[in-house]
């Protein structure tokens, strides 16, 4: 298929693209310009904000809530990914480099839970995690978000992995690596856009998740901040949080396009390294 | 340095067929050894086992007197060039070959001398800091040559490593490879399904087919003296022609005419099972226009007339196509070799001769020609087996020795 650039298919798919783009970020901006607004101006429908204040900003900081939860969110979503990717990435090899019995059972079963309705899971998660005692700990929430990030680990890694010829691999064992030195030195660098790409899915779904935190979770301990966000009430029930919502919603944004921003660079220059075939 | 002995060696899959069956065969110390076949005949599979990235099945292979069969590649001390080269895409061409030198240890700056050195005897020089997709074909196949060679192995293996190239770097690459193994004088174990190469470069070549090793000698050897159909056919380029030869009466009746048989052969035709039906080989350079041969040499061969289908003239001498009728040779090998080639279906009528005379014949499309052909020179196969019957202590005789 052949790419015509004319001016005209430019203009077409600039539009496309503003239009995208537009639709997309209008409600995120609309949530930025809030949190810049004063309780009094904050329902004056404005996109602009008529009076600046960081009031919101500090409000949120000051409270010792907000940022314990940022600190247990960061700290949970990154044990999660790392652990996931570091599984996935064994896994995913396995499958795509050995015939062994049971593959394709291990690939559907994988498949399964990804596919499985969390909702169904929490009752019974939170009845196992109290007799366990990881009621409301930092390990209760990464084992399941560990077991729902794996399949997606495996098949976005295994997928990377296949493209990767053999031969490089048989080439490293004559040139006198072990298995392992073979896949740290050869393979895994090959395989870093997967790996990248793999920690940023798994990074934004520990991030994002709303379900198992708010019933696997009960205080500040463990609270991520799409909880803590819920519980957000202003100082008194006369006071309307909604600006510090905002702010907080504004800045757990940061997290993920910063996670985003660092490992993309990692991923084009990765693909452009792993283009050659033999 | 060392010297590989393949003892019996067979591949068999758990899907059950056997890749490789029996394979005996002694690599000296600095040979240079070529598996050559068809695609499918077992010799990368073979060549594999010797590198350790396939276990044997059943066997023993020796490197260096030591029994290695059990032995990870790592710990055989060998070093192989693929097919697709396998250069590491994220490593520079330095790095490439420094690979299995940091693996093994060595400090920093013998790792330096060492890849510059491998990198002077293979014009890498200019190109160390590279990435291996800045690279041509060419120069992909050199680095891949250079990360063999640079920590001195006891042998090195290479799985038609020049393939991938053009016909022209080809040829180029191939006195490359050729002086490489000469001046480093390790042994070599090349596979290739191109004979031509198997011819120009080894010092003994392989010839397998269906997992089986049907020769091993010098290529002129399985040139001249070929054990059965297959090597026959499948050695030299044009490749030898087969006719159907009927036993009737102390000759054979063919395409070309009556051929009379020797003593020898006659013995051998002798027996109640004996075949009634021969293939005659017999190879292009062995006729010649009959104008241009004094009689003396006239008396030692036959004459016929035929029809000249396509003259192709190479200047130092001419190919000439001739269509002779009669019934076309048939055999399992044949079959095989005509698959190999692409021509399976590719069906005339009556049988294609391929001759080469000399440039000085005035010969001309469209006109029929007297060719003459050298009765010491033909080849007799059994149809069933195989078997050169004109084979005698492993030299080939022609039809009329006694």
């Amino acid at each position: 298929m052949a790419t015509e650039t004319t001016p005209r298919a430019k203009l077409r798919w600039g539009l496309l693209d503003v239009i995208v783009v537009v639709f997309a970020l209008v409600p995120v901006l609309w949530i930025a310009s809030l949190s810049f607004k004063t309780p009094a101006t904050l329902t004056d429908g404005k996109f602009w904000p008529r009076e600046w204040t960081l009031d919101n900003y500090r409000t949120i900081f000051d409270t010792d809530q907000f940022v314990r939860a940022l600190v247990n969110s960061i700290g949970i979503a990154l044990i999660a990914t790392l652990i996931a990717v570091v599984l996935g990435a064994m896994a995913a090899y396995a499958i795509s480099r050995l015939d062994f019995p049971g593959k394709k059972l291990l690939v559907g079963v994988s498949l399964l839970i990804a596919m499985f309705p969390q909702v169904s899971l929490v009752s019974p998660l939170f009845e196992i995690e109290r007799q366990l005692g990881l009621f409301d700990t930092w390990p209760g929430l990464i084992l399941p978000y560990i077991t729902f990030a794996l399949p997606l680990a495996i098949y976005t890694l295994s997928a990377f992995f296949k493209q990767i010829p053999w031969d490089l691999e048989k080439a490293a064992k004559m040139d006198g690596a072990t298995q392992g030195q073979a896949f740290r030195r050869v393979i895994a660098p090959l395989a870093a856009p997967g790996l990248f790409t793999t920690a940023i899915l798994v990074f934004i779904f520990c991030w994002n998740d709303f379900l198992f935190a708010i019933t696997l979770t009960s205080t500040e301990r463990s609270r991520t901040v799409p909880v803590a966000l819920q519980f957000f009430t202003g100082e008194s029930q006369f006071e309307d949080p909604t600006g510090a919502i905002c702010a907080a919603a504004v800045v757990i944004t940061i997290p993920i396009i910063l996670f985003v921003l660092f490992f993309q660079r990692r991923i084009v220059s990765g693909l452009t390294s792993g283009a050659v075939k033999g | 340095m060392a010297d590989i002995v393949l003892d019996k060696v067979s591949k068999r899959f758990p899907d059950g067929t056997t890749a490789v069956r029996d394979v005996d065969l002694e690599i000296a110390d600095g040979e240079f050894v070529i598996l050559v076949g068809p695609s499918g005949c077992g010799k990368s599979t073979t060549l594999n086992m010797i590198a350790g990235l396939e276990d044997i099945s059943s066997g023993e292979l020796r490197i260096a007197g030591e029994r290695v069969n059990d032995r990870a590649p790592r710990d055989r001390d060998i070093a192989m060039v693929f097919q697709s080269y396998a250069l590491y895409p994220n490593m520079s061409v330095r790095e490439n070959m420094a690979f299995p030198l940091r693996l093994a240890k060595l400090d920093k700056e013998t790792i330096h001398q060492k890849v510059e050195e491998a990198a002077k005897v293979l014009e890498l020089t200019p190109l160390l800091d590279r990435k291996p997709a800045n690279l041509s074909g060419g120069q992909r196949q050199r680095v891949a040559m250079g990360r063999a060679i640079v920590r001195q192995p006891k042998a090195f293996l290479m799985d038609e490593p020049l393939s991938n190239l053009d016909a022209k770097l080809r040829v180029q690459m191939r006195t490359v490879v050729s002086r490489l193994q000469k001046q480093l004088g390790t042994t070599t174990v090349y596979v290739t399904h191109d004979q031509t190469e198997a011819m120009t470069l080894g010092d003994r070549v392989v010839i397998m087919r269906g997992g089986a090793v049907q020769q091993v000698g010098p290529p002129q050897e399985l040139y001249d003296h070929p054990r059965n159909l297959f090597v026959a056919g499948f050695i030299g380029s044009p490749s030898m022609n087969f006719l159907h030869a009927a036993v009737e009466d102390g000759h054979l009746r063919t395409a070309l005419g009556d051929v009379p048989i020797g003593d020898r052969v006659r013995r051998q035709l002798d027996g109640a099972d004996a075949p009634r039906e021969l293939i005659l080989g017999i190879r292009p350079e062995h006729f010649e226009d009959a104008a241009l041969i004094d009689d003396d040499t006239l008396r030692r061969g036959l004459e016929f007339e035929a029809p000249v289908d396509i003259v192709e003239s190479m200047g130092s001498d001419k190919y000439v196509y001739f269509t002779v009728e009669g019934e076309r040779a048939s055999a399992a090998e044949l079959e095989e070799l005509a698959a190999d080639a692409g021509a399976a279906d590719f069906t005339g009528t009556g049988s294609s001769l391929v001759t080469r005379l000399s440039a000085e014949s005035p010969v001309r499309e469209g006109e029929p020609r007297r060719v003459w052909f050298n009765l010491e020179k033909i080849h007799l196969f059994d149809p069933s087996t195989g078997r050169n019957l004109t084979l005698h202590e492993g030299r080939a005789s022609g039809a009329l020795a006694d």
